[in-house]
């Protein structure tokens, strides 16, 4: 008999090894909507097959806690019931041994405080609050509402313009949300239940670069109201394109020499390039928008007051963006060679590019706008680019691809260490960014890890540029001061975007929400076309002809996800060129046979599945 | 065109069609279950699966279309077990007490369940029981339900009510009253339409059956006077549930049915329809004399189902609804003070008991303020045609040997104006003539007023009767009644008089009637009842006999104070 074995799995092992990366992705797909006390008890049921068995409270009560939710159920449970469901799981939770016991009581005892109302509706009404509404993920889940399971049949069968024509329904910033939109519809994709989520973003620029140029729907009737549209950005775009389609007059008034917003003075070239973008912007000026350029709100001279658009026109869209740096509040930052992100990237947006070779540049924040003024600097020739983040990587609020681009382009990334002060020289300029180095710490309620100081030293970081991106405020106070109600510079709308006690005013976009992304922009200005019309007095329908083809029922064969490929690094960052590859039709096509068409397979075919019209 | 195989057998179809309609085209049967054409094409049941050649999963043939090449097997080992398994599964949670179910016989699940050589229970039966109040005219029995979401679609789609929905979540999703709410809680207008839309026994009308023939039942107490009335649309439809020809199955044999079970007089709701044109007319009329101060119609109010749709959707259009008692009603009342006059009896001796194609009947007898007499209710029970035809069979009745038998006297005559009541347009048509024949001093062509006819959902017709141009509505189904009551009410539509039956096609189509899996019987009943028009010597309303008696003896003329009181109602009184 040897000593020691070298251990090695066994093939049951291996397939349950599977089956835990099956549920992984099968709960990445769960569908929104679903009765949390069902879902407590299915998970309480794992959670007991993980019982070693040795100790009591896990062993037998976790059993137990099983029987009494079927009760619940089941109808056959009462208040009392709910009682001892809640005792037993203060036991388990106090009592057991490992975690296994603890933290599966925890989940029981967390759902007793977070959804007690649905436990005391089975007890009471024997019936669940909750209703299975959202059967189409992706389209649940994307803002706008896009109908995507549609627009991917499309892409299948090789009708781009169709599908442009589709998406229009909805979003009339195809090209721009091809290329740098954040998918949340991706989130919880059904084919994640088979390997992984469906390419939407990529599709669809698939579909854009293969569509060539697509007419737009013709406008309706004159109505013979004007609406007048306070920022041209993309919710502001959004609501003129259909307020247009429905036969109002639009008038834009844009405070910068573009229009685009964020979309242009926010988003570096690289990432979507400004022709692109103006391929949206000029499909939507089609319809006939006026705009006034470089004209802002305003009680200033050469400004218009608010007041006077509101005397002037039927309606208001007030969509003016957040465009206003923040500080970050630490000693130094007014010395030469401090910049902040937001007037770096609206100067590149202006094509005055600023020069930055040779320069050591550090840039402090940790979401997308650090990694554009990152990898901008990079291009702009800086000779060293230092982004430095108080928390983890794994804590930056930025997507992924952008950090790892930014990495690949030469971005040191410095984690864990919390910006001190700027050091200046003689003339006031930066010679060096202070950090205090901290550790990760406790996590809080919202999920994310706090940090603490640690005991190392503070780190010297010599550099000649600091950019600060820290996040974007609203310049809202003309329209505070206009009567236009304001939280913490926010402008205050409604669900439907109406601005309270302020008829015909309608406010929406990164103004109302702080800065968020593009599609909830859209999704901003959709709302506000509809609700505008019906203030209006008018009750247009926004829809497509474009038929959808029958769903094919081939076997959806598990295979892998095309991803999207970039320009070598080397290449890449000697210009503002775009630096995503495109998807070949090869690859759509491939991509677009893997979606599982839940506008037809599933409840969505019975109810929810398709949105005709808004 | 696309061209493919089932069963080795090319076919051609138009493109778009789907698996199941190619088979039926090459005479190739599937059975469906939750299937209910255009309305509920789910493929919930997984019954409906077929095999396709180079496809490794089943495919329901329900919902999916043809393609060019395909190649499908109906009859496969995969499809059999699929089909067998899924409907084992269906009945593991239902409640298969058969031969005590309204449904036995006339049962989908049944139906599809005994064609599949189910020898063995191999699965445990779980069927969910949840309580329903069972005094309610419509009864869900949550045991039966296999939730094939038909009556959500039916009453979302047709109906526009969205009485039902999905309620739950995983494994214990099921149908229930939407919204968290009781079902006494909805504006439910008791239609029917989800009852003869339902594939098993999950749904049917409260059984009053007993109220009749048990022990302490109306027939069983000999101090009490029995009398029937017959709605129009009964006559067409109840020999279906015998497999009888409608020339067969016609009012006078059941007439003999009914005599057969002991009732004391049978007549005809088709005299209070008269009465009801009498009343409804002359209000027309007068209303038109008068002028339209509000643009808006005199909307009919015959059926019971679209009053209360009216009261609880459009409170404020109620004071256009014609203060009518439906014919049921009418007859109710008349039977209690001018029959019992007649016969020298007291009211409270009399029962009157009505057959009617219809659930929403048995609730609109209950109406607390509906009644002419000071004690009990003008109608004491409300059958529907089902119920009725349960009756016959409960008492061995040999319906192929019934003889022909005519409604009693003197509330037995009926005219041929007065049978159309049953289809939509009908209540429109009749008025039309008799208001024809008062305006004009002379009766119409019989085929004047033909163009209100058909099952179309939402019809309109103008006439010209001497100086005024009379424009007309008629629309059947609850969504299409919201449609006409939208356009109403923004301006883009205005008449002068509005007929609406709640269920599609009219009371032919009632919730009442005999049920037919994935059949619409509305236009095929209607033709029969146009028939019946047809063939009566008597055409118009105001030609009744029987009717004029009444005003001579009783109510003096149409609209007079005892007319009002015994006749009319206030819908107002909620």
């Amino acid at each position: 008999m040897s000593r020691l074995t070298v251990v090695s799995a066994s093939k049951a092992q291996n397939v349950v090894e599977g089956l835990y990366k099956d549920l992984e992705r099968r709960i990445i797909a769960s569908p929104p909507g679903l009765c949390p006390v069902d879902l407590t008890a299915a998970f309480l049921k794992m959670c007991h097959a993980q019982t070693c068995g040795k100790c009591v409270p896990c062993r037998i009560g976790l059993k137990q806690l099983g029987n009494l939710l079927d009760d619940i159920l089941d109808n056959r449970g009462t208040l009392e019931t709910l009682e001892l469901i809640e005792s037993t799981a203060r036991v388990v939770y106090n009592s057991s041994d490992c975690a296994i016991g603890y933290e599966a009581a925890k989940l029981v005892l967390k759902g007793l405080e977070g959804f007690r109302e649905d436990y005391i509706s089975h007890v009471e009404n024997h019936r669940c609050t909750y209703n299975l509404t959202q059967p189409v993920p992706c389209v649940a889940l994307c803002p706008a509402g896009v109908d995507i399971p549609g627009y991917i049949a499309l892409i299948k069968d090789g009708r781009y313009k169709d599908a442009i024509r589709l998406i229009r329904k909805d979003n009339p910033f195809p090209v721009a949300c091809a290329l740098i939109c954040e998918h949340p519809c991706e989130a919880r994709c059904r084919r994640n239940m088979i390997d992984d989520a469906i390419n939407i973003r990529g599709m669809k620029r698939a579909a854009v670069d293969n569509a060539g140029e697509v007419e737009i729907p013709s406008c309706g009737k004159d109505t013979g109201k004007h609406v007048a549209i306070i920022g041209g950005g993309p919710s502001g775009l959004t609501a003129a394109y259909y307020l247009r389609l429905m036969g109002h007059q639009v008038t834009i008034y844009e405070k910068r020499k573009e229009l685009g917003g964020m979309l242009r003075y926010g988003i570096p070239n690289y990432r979507l390039p400004r022709e692109r973008l103006q391929q949206d912007i000029d499909a939507i000026l089609k319809t006939g928008v006026k705009v006034y350029r470089n004209i802002s709100i305003g009680s200033r001279e050469g400004q218009i007051p608010l007041e006077e658009i509101r005397n002037t026109f039927d309606s208001v869209y007030i969509s003016i963006g957040a465009h206003v740096d923040k500080k970050v509040g630490i000693d130094g930052e007014d010395a030469a060679g401090v910049i902040s992100a937001v007037e770096m990237l609206r100067n590149i947006g202006n094509y005055d590019m600023p020069d930055f070779t040779g320069k050591r540049v550090c840039v402090i924040g940790g979401g997308n706008v650090a990694m554009d003024v990152s990898r901008s600097a990079i291009r702009l020739g800086a000779s060293k680019v230092t982004v430095v983040y108080r928390r983890r990587i794994a804590d930056m609020t930025a997507l992924e691809g952008e950090i790892h681009g930014a990495v690949a382009e030469g971005v040191d990334v410095l984690e864990l260490h919390a910006p001190d002060y700027i050091e200046k020289d003689a003339a006031n300029r930066v010679s060096a960014l202070w950090a205090t180095p901290n550790i990760i710490s406790f996590i809080d309620k919202s999920g994310r890890p706090k940090t603490a100081e640690s005991e190392k030293e503070k780190l010297r970081i010599p550099c000649d540029i600091v950019i600060i991106a820290i996040g974007q405020g609203i310049d809202s106070k003309h329209f505070a001061e206009s009567g236009i109600p304001t939280n913490k510079g926010s402008i205050l709308a409604q669900e439907w975007a109406e601005v309270e006690n302020i008829p015909g005013v309608f406010a929406g976009g990164d103004c109302v929400t702080g800065p968020a992304t593009v599609i909830k922009a859209i999704a901003a200005g959709k709302v506000v076309a509809a609700n505008i019309d019906q203030y209006l007095g008018f009750e247009h329908i926004i829809t497509s002809d474009v038929s959808i083809p029958a769903p094919d029922f081939s076997d959806r064969l598990p295979c892998g996800r095309v991803n999207m490929s970039e320009r070598d690094p080397i290449d890449r960052v000697k210009d503002f060129d775009l630096v995503e590859c495109e998807m070949s039709i090869q690859e759509a096509n491939q991509e677009a046979k893997r979606c599982l068409r839940c506008d037809h397979y599933g409840y969505g075919i019975f109810k929810g599945g398709r949105v005709n019209q808004w | 065109m696309v061209n493919l195989k089932i069963n080795n057998l090319p076919i051609s179809v138009d493109d778009g069609t789907t698996i199941l309609d190619a088979a039926k085209i090459a005479g190739i049967k599937i059975p469906t279950l939750c299937y209910l054409k255009e309305l509920n094409e789910i493929a919930a049941c997984r019954v409906c699966v077929v095999e396709v050649e180079g496809v490794h999963r089943l495919v329901t043939s329900c919902n999916n279309v043809v393609s060019e090449g395909m190649e499908v097997h109906t009859n496969t080992a995969k499809v059999r077990e699929a089909r067998k398994t899924n409907v084992e599964l269906i009945l593991s949670q239902h409640h298969t007490n058969c031969p005590s179910c309204v449904r036995s016989g006339n049962c989908q699940l049944q139906t599809v369940a005994n064609s599949l050589d189910l020898v063995t229970d191999r699965y445990k039966n779980e069927p969910f029981f949840k309580e329903w109040p069972s005094e309610f005219p419509l009864i869900r029995d949550s045991s039966k339900c296999i939730k094939c979401m038909r009556c959500i679609q039916i009453c979302d789609v047709i109906q526009g009510m969205n009485i039902w929905d999905v309620a739950n979540t995983g494994s214990r999703t099921t149908v229930d009253v939407s919204g968290n709410r009781k079902i006494t809680e909805t504006n439910c207008t008791l239609c029917g339409q989800c009852i003869t839309h339902c594939p098993t026994g999950a749904l049917q009308e409260r059984d009053d059956v007993s109220k009749i023939f048990a022990m302490n039942g109306i027939l069983n107490n000999k101090d009490l006077i029995t009398v029937v009335q017959v709605a129009p649309a009964v006559r067409a439809a109840w020999g279906e549930e015998f497999g009888l020809s409608q020339e067969f199955a016609n009012e006078k044999r059941l007439v003999a049915a009914l005599k057969n079970m002991g009732f004391d007089y049978v007549f005809d709701t088709n005299f209070s329809a008269d009465l009801t044109i009498m009343e409804e007319g002359m209000e027309f009329i007068h209303k038109m004399e008068e002028g339209k101060e509000q643009g808006y119609p005199l909307f009919t109010s015959c059926c019971p189902a679209w009053v209360s749709f009216m009261k609880s959707r459009y409170p404020d259009m109620v004071p256009y609804l014609s203060t009518a008692k439906s014919p049921q009603q009418m007859f109710g009342a008349i039977t209690k003070t001018y029959f019992a006059e007649k016969i020298g009896v007291s009211p409270d001796k009399i029962r009157c008991i009505s057959v009617m194609p219809c659930v929403a009947k048995k609730a609109e007898s209950d109406l607390p303020f509906i009644n002419a007499v000071k004690e009990g209710k003008d109608v004491d029970v409300v059958l529907t045609t089902r119920e009725i035809c349960r009756m016959i069979q409960f008492d061995q009745i040999d319906v192929t040997k019934l003889p022909e038998m005519d409604f009693d006297s003197p509330l037995g005559t009926g005219s041929g104006a007065a049978v159309i009541f049953g289809v939509t347009g009908g209540v429109m048509e009749a008025a039309l003539r008799t208001c024809y024949a008062v305006l004009m001093g002379k009766n119409p062509d019989m085929d004047t007023f033909q163009i209100v006819r058909g099952q179309k959902g939402w019809k309109e017709a103008e006439f010209t009767l001497g100086d005024k141009t009379l424009k007309l509505a008629v629309a059947s189904g609850l969504s299409n009644a919201a449609s006409l009551m939208e356009a109403i009410q923004l301006g883009k539509a205005s008449y002068d008089f509005v007929e609406v039956m709640a269920c599609p096609g009219g009371c032919a189509g009632g919730g009442g009637q005999p049920i037919h899996d994935n059949m619409e019987m509305a236009g095929e009943r209607s033709e029969s009842l146009y028939l019946y028009d047809e063939k009566n010597p008597l055409r118009f309303s105001h030609e009744n006999k029987d009717v004029k008696m009444l005003y001579d003896e009783f109510l003096k003329e149409p609209n007079s104070h005892l007319a009002h009181e015994l006749l009319h109602t206030n819908h107002r009184i909620v």
